[in-house]
């Protein structure tokens, strides 16, 4: 298509702000009560982090892969797609990041590293696991449209990124581009809404790379 | 005590029996028509946009919602339901509609086809039929010129076999206004789509006299901004002499000074809102400005 350069990100949001967030209440009803299922795995996740040690840790990345491929398979596909055709191929993306923490809880990994990059990862990883829930509320929006871990994907690629933050292994770093490439489009969703809550995933994408970056640059200085 | 929803609900099941009959409501007065140059059909100048508004998922209440919109547009004797492949879940929210109201009479479908695959034109074509449900469409466009060599020959022959009534093209927000010239010079269309309101004027240079030229039906899109005129305006005083146009909001205003340009056929506001859809439809009535108050009203927006 040539005169790319013409349009603006309003230009592809398909849909309205109402019609967006009756999609979470509408998914919230579906699947009720698994939030409470769910917020007990977050925190089940984040204990084991904190404990290191390997084997629980290989459950912790292979549950994660699971609740990734019910994310993408559940909201993204089974409802996000419906609004908006671009998320069908969004949705195989989640698909991949499950089978990459798969891969990685079957080589073996170990979270809750004690240094700057593990301990900011705590509380990215409880920021989406505790706080986002509230988010709704914050904003002004019924509970019924509240995000949780597990059951939406902006919450779940938070916590995610967090929990990785204070993990070792050297695969790693391949975990981190599509939590953080969900984050963006869905911060940009909520920018082009005009919805002051973009700057949640923003930050939280923001937050990850900037550690991210700092981790490797204090290695390379140590070397 | 009666409720804004049980009104809504009232009219719409008012709108529901109009709608199946074909007729128009006797309270409301039937919309200007203009005239399909290519074939002499009368169509009402204000028809339904679907952007946005009807992209509402499997979410049946709002799916409603949009049904009592076609119902009432229906009641007020609209015809034209303008929408694409491109819409989200418009294209079956628009079959729902259809089907709870059992086809009405009345409607005229604009379709699209939006694939960069020539040999995938037909079959999205026929994909889009069965999400709406009808038996064929009435006009299928080249959406923003997308592939549309390739699609126009596919719609050229399927209008020759009767599989649908009208050709035609889009375009939206001014963009590659050159080649829609060129195309509407080459090919015997007949309809243009494309972007014009107060604001946005560019088409009357050269696109609006040719399509009066090669005498090519034009719906207008975008009249609004997708609501941005309107709510930008809505908290400005309607100047007086709006009274000399029979104008009571903003909408009518701008909808008023589209159709008084001679080469619009029709336009196409979208809404999720029966209110909207009536007052918008109530626009397609005389008086329109002339040329004279066409410049004021210009004038009066550009000034605000």
């Amino acid at each position: 298509m040539a005169e790319w350069w013409t349009y603006r990100p309003s230009d592809f949001l398909l849909f309205s702000p109402r019609v967006y967030w009756r999609m979470f209440e509408l998914h919230n009803a579906a699947v009720w009560p698994l939030h409470l299922a769910m917020l007990a795995v977050g925190l089940a996740f984040v204990l084991i982090a904190l404990r290191r040690h390997a084997l629980p840790d290989r459950w912790a990345a292979l549950g994660l892969a699971a609740l990734w491929a019910f994310v993408g398979w559940s909201f993204l596909w089974g409802r996000y797609a419906a609004i908006n055709w671009a998320i069908a191929y969004v949705a195989p993306a989640f698909g991949i990041q499950a089978l990459l923490l798969a891969v990685l809880g079957a080589r073996g990994i170990i979270f809750g590293r004690r240094d700057m990059a593990g301990q900011v990862g705590l509380l990215l990883a409880m920021a989406g696991l505790v706080g986002y829930p509230l988010v709704a509320w914050l904003f002004g929006r019924s509970w019924s449209s509240a995000e949780v871990f597990g059951i939406a994907p902006d919450p779940t690629a938070i916590t995610t990124l967090g929990i990785l933050l204070g993990a070792s292994s050297r695969l790693v770093p391949l975990l981190f581009p599509i939590p953080v490439l969900w984050l963006l489009f869905s911060g940009l969703t909520l920018r082009t809404m005009d919805d002051a809550q973009a700057w949640i995933p923003f930050s939280a994408a923001g937050t990850a790379v900037v550690v991210v970056v700092l981790r490797s640059v204090t290695r390379r200085n140590k070397s | 005590m009666i409720t804004r929803r049980d009104l809504v609900k009232s009219a719409a099941l008012s709108a529901a029996t109009f709608a199946l009959s074909g007729e128009t409501s006797s309270a409301t007065p039937a919309p200007m028509t203009r005239t399909i140059p290519s074939s002499g059909e009368a169509m009402p100048a204000v028809g339904l946009g679907t952007w946005i508004t009807f992209n509402v998922g499997d979410d049946s209440v709002l799916r409603d919602e949009c049904a009592d919109v076609m119902a009432a547009f229906f009641q007020a004797g609209g015809r034209m339901i303008d929408c694409s492949p491109m819409y989200g879940s418009s294209q079956p929210v628009v079959g729902y509609g259809l089907e709870r109201f059992r086809q009405p009479q009345a409607l005229f479908s604009a379709e699209k086809v939006w694939t960069t695959s020539a040999n995938d034109g037909p079959a999205q074509i026929e994909r889009s039929r069965r999400l709406w449900g009808v038996e064929r469409f009435d006009l299928v466009q080249v959406h923003n010129l997308v592939a549309w060599e390739a699609h126009l020959e596919t719609l050229f022959a399927m209008k020759a076999a009767g599989q649908i009534r009208y050709v035609g093209i889009t375009t939206s927000e001014g963009r590659r206004h050159e080649l829609f010239e060129q195309i509407m010079h080459a090919h015997p269309l007949d309809f243009v789509q494309l972007t014009y309101n107060i604001l946005d004027r560019e088409a009357e240079e050269r696109l609006l006299p040719l399509a009066s030229e090669r005498g090519m039906a034009v719906i207008v899109n975008r009249p609004f901004r997708q609501g941005e005129l309107t709510q930008q305006l809505e908290s400005e005083p309607l100047p007086a002499w709006a009274g000399e146009i029979a104008v009571a909001t903003w909408a009518q205003f701008i909808l008023k000074f589209i159709l008084s340009h001679p080469a619009v056929t029709v336009a196409i506001p979208a809404t999720s809102r029966v209110d909207h859809v009536r007052e918008n439809m109530a626009a397609a009535a005389d008086p329109l400005p002339d040329a004279a108050l066409r410049e004021r009203m210009v004038a009066y927006v550009r000034d605000l």
